[in-house]
């Protein structure tokens, strides 16, 4: 008894360690979306390379789709750029970008000059889809299935191993579904 | 003197720059609602700052956002949900009590419990060690008598 007295407060430490160690290395900026599981939020925008027609999220249902929100003002979207590229040559989704933001020139001569991953990018200049889809940090990458669910929300730049690790076996789950 | 004071005064005003919109409302009870909303929704940028304190830009959004809804006639509610919503129980600073933010309302409540119990434990068991222990008297003639006994 008089033993575990002592005991007792090294236990705690050592507790309160583990603990301390465990939201050390969490990502504060990691914050779980609501929107996992539900349908995908309502858009029609207009088309980045063709502005007179637009897409809607009707558009994409059947097909399992990336929605990547990216901008050419945001500096981890470079970062990102070149996964994507890799992820679209191996064609398991479609790639939609959510030009965030952005004025169409810029976005254009981004994709120029580094490559374009998307079959299409749509343009949000004013950011009202942004909200819709609960975007606080750009990029960020939506997985949506063919019914046109949420399936998984990656908050900042795809890291290398990511494609692997996460989005391949994701998208081979998703593309087996009924849709 | 006065050019030191008049440095610091214009210092001191420097904050008074800082608000970035006007948003005018003919209701003062949606104004009321509007000041009462941004500074309970958190900025997901900058994520210790309410939205009313953040220059960041989706902290300009946002507002915009909550004005448009109350000019809207929305409820404040409705825009508490909206937000919710889209950004989680993390974009308030007071959260709804839920299954999910249960520990966080009641996790303190249940240390203070567990701190008054260990005092009340602690105290208790302290007088009742003083209770059993012998005053220097009371020692004295345990003393004397042990000694008659020793000699009887």
């Amino acid at each position: 008894m008089l033993k575990l007295k002592f005991l007792l407060p090294l236990l705690l430490f050592v507790m309160l360690a583990v603990f301390l160690a465990v939201g050390l290395r969490l990502n504060p900026k990691d914050i779980p979306s609501p929107l996992i599981d539900k349908p995908a939020p309502a858009f029609s925008l207009p088309i980045l390379a063709t502005p007179e027609k637009t897409l809607s999220q009707q558009d994409l249902k059947g097909r399992v789709w990336l929605l990547n929100v990216w901008a050419s003002w945001c500096v981890s979207c470079r970062q990102e750029h070149p996964l994507l590229l890799e992820l679209a040559k191996l064609k398991r989704a479609t790639i939609v970008g959510l030009n965030y933001k952005d004025q169409a020139q810029a976005a254009g001569q981004w994709l120029q000059q580094l490559g374009n991953p998307y079959d299409t990018s749509i343009m949000d200049a004013d950011g009202r889809v942004g909200i819709d889809y609960g975007v606080y940090g750009v990029p960020e990458t939506f997985v949506v299935d063919k019914r046109g669910v949420i399936r998984y929300k990656h908050t900042g730049p795809v890291e290398p191993g990511d494609i692997e690790r996460i989005f391949l076996p994701l998208l081979q789950t998703l593309n087996q579904e009924p849709a | 003197m006065n050019k030191v004071i008049t440095l610091v005064l214009c210092l001191l005003a420097l904050p008074g720059w800082a608000v970035v919109e006007y948003h005018p409302f003919e209701d003062p009870n949606k104004e009321q609602a509007y000041q009462t909303l941004i500074s309970e929704l958190r900025c997901l940028v900058c994520q210790n700052q309410t939205i009313a304190d953040s220059n960041a830009d989706l902290a300009k959004d946002l507002r915009q956002q909550v004005y448009d809804m109350l000019q809207q006639g929305k409820s404040q509610q409705d825009v508490v949900d909206f937000m919710t919503r889209r950004y989680g129980d993390f974009v308030m600073y007071r959260p709804a009590l839920t299954m999910k933010t249960g520990l966080l309302w009641l996790g303190p409540i249940a240390f203070l419990l567990i701190g008054i119990v260990t005092v009340v434990l602690l105290t208790r068991h302290k007088k009742a060690a003083a209770q059993t222990a012998l005053n220097s008297q009371q020692q004295t003639r345990l003393n004397e008598l042990l000694q008659q006994g020793e000699e009887d």
